[in-house]
This record gives C-alpha cells, sequence and structure tokens, in this order.
C-alpha cells in the first residue's frame, strides 16, 4: 500500500480532473432557452399544416434565432394546428401585425418558423396570437400539384408543359 | 450467514432467494452510506483505487472511440454531402450513449473485477468472518466505501471519457479529414443541449455506477470460499456487470425518450 498521502493526492486529483471535465462539458453544451434564464413570454399562432414542426424548433427573425416552439396541439373544433412560441424578450418588442411562417432550411433540412415583423404601432403581449401564419409548404403536395396540375396555384410561370 | 444463501438451490425457490438476499444486501449498504466517522478517509482511499487509478485505460479508450466515430462519421456523412454535420453526430452519441455505456463496460473490467477479487480473496481467507468475529460489520467496514467510490467514480469518468474522446475527434475531423473546425463545435454546440442530453447522460452514469459496483461487490462478498469461487466470482462480477449495463441502458432509453 502507498504511504496515505499520495493516495489522497491521487484521489483529490482525480476529483478534480472529473469534475473539470463534467463543466466543460456543461459549457461545450449549448444550454436551451429554459436553462438560459433569460426573460421569456408567449405567443400563438395558427397552421392549417405545420408539416415535421417539432417541440423545440427555432423561432427566428432575419436568420436569428430568438425563440423556440413550446407546444404543438391540435385544435378540437378547427382541426388546425395551434403551436405556442416562447420568445425572448431581449429580441425586442414584435409589431403586433407580426407574420409567421414555417419555413425549411435547405432542401430537406429541419423545419422553423421565420417571423417578419409588421407596421403596428402596438406590440405583442404574452399570450398574444399572431394572426398572419403561413402554413408549412409539403414537398409531395408541391410535387402532386405540378406533375397532375392544380387548380389555382398552377397557372404561375413554374406551370410544366404536360398537362 | 451468506454462505447459506448461496447454496439458496435452483428453481424459483432460489432465484427468489438470490433476488431478496441481492436486495437486503443492497439496502444494508445504501443504509451505510450514512455519513460516519472515520468513513472519508477510506472513502478517498478507495476513490484513489477505482477512480484515479481507471483513469488511465478511460482516457486512451475515449481517444480511440472519438476518433473511430469522427472517422466513420465523416466517411458515411460526407455520402450526402453533410460531412460539416459530423460534429453533431459525435457529440450526440458520445454524450447520451456511448460516454456512460462504454465508461461502465471499461469500469466494469477495470475496476469491477479487482474489486470481486479482492473481496473473494477475503472471503476465502476468512478475513470477512473475521471482521464479523470481532463485532465489526464486514458490509459497513468493505461494501460501503468501494460503493461510494464506484458510483462517485463513474459519473466523473464518463466525463473525462466524452472529454478525451471529442478532443480525439477534433484531431481526426478538423486535422485529418480537413473539416472547418468552427463548423465542427459550432455544430457540437447547437446540437448538444444540457437538459436532453448532458444531465440524462450523467444521471446514467451514475445508475451504472451503482449497477456495476454493486454485482461486482455482491459477486465477490457472496463467492464461495477457494481458488475456483474467486475466478468464479470475477467471471461474475464481469459478466453480469457488463450485461446489466446493456440491459439498463436499453431501458433508461425507452423511459427518457
Amino acid at each position: 500500500m502507498k504511504p496515505l498521502r499520495s493516495i489522497e493526492f491521487g484521489a483529490g486529483l482525480f476529483l478534480i480532473l472529473g469534475l473539470l471535465c463534467a463543466i466543460a462539458l456543461v459549457v461545450v453544451s449549448g444550454s436551451g432557452l429554459a436553462s438560459s434564464g433569460s426573460d421569456t413570454y408567449q405567443v400563438e399562432a395558427r397552421f392549417g399544416n405545420i408539416a415535421d414542426l417539432k417541440l423545440r424548433s427555432p423561432v427566428v427573425i432575419a436568420g436569428v434565432r430568438i425563440g423556440e416552439v413550446e407546444s404543438i396541439r391540435l385544435d378540437p373544433v378547427q382541426f388546425d394546428a395551434r403551436v405556442t412560441l416562447r420568445l425572448e424578450s431581449s429580441a425586442g418588442e414584435l409589431p403586433l401585425d407580426t407574420s409567421a411562417s414555417i419555413v425549411t432550411s435547405g432542401v430537406l433540412g429541419n423545419r422553423y418558423i421565420l417571423l417578419e415583423p409588421g407596421g403596428d404601432v402596438e406590440v405583442l403581449q404574452n399570450g398574444d396570437e399572431l394572426f398572419l401564419t403561413q402554413s408549412a409548404v409539403v414537398l409531395e403536395q408541391l410535387i402532386s400539384r405540378f406533375m397532375f396540375g392544380g387548380t389555382d396555384e398552377a397557372d404561375d410561370s413554374s406551370q410544366p408543359e404536360e398537362e | 450467514m451468506s454462505e447459506r444463501r448461496m447454496d439458496a438451490g435452483t428453481g424459483l425457490v432460489g432465484a427468489i432467494t438470490r433476488l431478496g438476499a441481492s436486495v437486503l444486501l443492497l439496502g444494508n449498504i445504501l443504509l451505510g452510506c450514512l455519513p460516519h466517522r472515520g468513513m472519508l478517509r477510506e472513502l478517498l482511499r478507495q476513490i484513489y483505487l477505482v477512480g484515479a487509478r481507471t483513469l488511465g485505460i478511460i482516457f486512451v479508450g475515449g481517444m480511440f472511440v472519438g476518433l473511430v466515430l469522427a472517422l466513420q462519421g465523416v466517411d458515411t456523412l460526407s455520402r450526402f454531402g453533410a460531412s460539416d454535420a459530423t460534429g453533431i453526430l459525435v457529440s450526440i452519441s458520445l454524450y447520451r450513449e456511448l460516454g456512460p455505456v462504454l465508461t461502465a463496460l471499461l469500469f466494469a473490467g477495470r475496476a469491477g473485477s479487482s474489486l470481486a477479487a479482492e473481496l473473494g480473496l477475503m472471503r476465502s481467507t476468512d478475513q470477512i468472518s473475521s471482521l464479523s468475529l470481532m463485532g465489526i460489520d464486514p458490509v459497513r467496514r468493505l461494501l460501503v466505501p468501494r460503493f461510494l467510490a464506484g458510483v462517485i467514480a463513474v459519473p466523473l469518468l464518463t466525463a473525462v471519457f466524452v472529454a478525451a474522446a471529442l478532443l480525439a475527434s477534433h484531431v481526426q475531423a478538423v486535422w485529418y479529414f480537413g473539416i472547418d473546425a468552427g463548423a465542427y463545435w459550432g455544430g457540437i454546440v447547437d446540437a448538444v443541449e444540457l437538459q436532453r442530453d448532458v444531465v440524462p447522460g450523467l444521471l446514467k452514469a451514475m445508475l451504472f455506477g451503482v449497477a456495476v459496483t454493486f454485482l461486482s461487490l455482491q459477486a465477490g462478498y457472496r463467492s464461495v470460499p477457494g481458488a475456483e469461487g474467486v475466478a468464479t466470482a470475477t467471471t461474475r462480477a464481469v459478466a453480469g456487470a457488463s450485461l446489466t449495463v446493456l440491459g439498463l441502458n436499453f431501458v433508461f432509453g425507452l423511459l427518457w425518450i
């Protein structure tokens, strides 16, 4: 058995090294909004189709992340998706007529919500609802509309020759 | 007393008896974990023996795992033109699965086996019975410090393992394959979240620490005296602990996700 002093030194060194590594791992992990402790508020938005939007999907303005999707549920009366967004207060006061659209990063990337501030003088408060929303574009619907000819949107410039 | 329990026999009654004895032993160990005088010094000694002496294998093992993860990650993801996402793949798999599981397996092989052999030899040479004869509770004197040391050491070793693997994956992905270091670490910071990845990973590591240390201690403590008994105890410790870790990991994954 080694002398006790060096054993205690070894044990102490191990504990310190382990804790330092654990702290480093925590620092490397980006903590979500929930744990960052910043001030947040919630707004609601209704969408006809949210595609594969998920909980904690980012909410961005001009490409800058300012919040995340807090909850998603189906409205039992109107059968549309009610999405609650949690936004950081530090992002500034958003006009009441801010519009929300579900967009995709890349061709097959993750869905996120893009907010575009309007010009209203009134600002969004906690619990308000965004009225101007645009649903997700579903690739299959787009393709089938493209192939089989749509009824309304197919008469734009991208109309296919065959059909 | 415990020798008699080992002879509980086969079949259903024996299995139930052994299960009950295990739960009883675990309960006794947990009860003994209440702080008492003179515990800290022995605990430090055991942390040194099971924790600090395992650091080397954990560090080297972690580096190899990080290297091979980055190697395979870059190779596979580059087929989809997504080799920038290697950092995400490597970090998430390390934090959530590979870190805790591989650390626990290495710990079982390195520390669990030595715990079982040590206690098995103590049993063989009647040291445990002598303690009982002197009125010293062998559970509190022998098992509790080792158990606590294991439970403390495994999460810390997991942190060391993941840190070593991340550093090694940087070498492989950034220096060798030339992936942009900013994209690599940016992806890691973006993808890994404290509540979803780091905390569950370390909790899991602590659970594995409880399982591996307890099973190893039990295998040694309940071993049949003799050379063969020590050999059986060591095998049972490593095999049982490894299988339990893999099984627990699956159950944990089911419950958490």
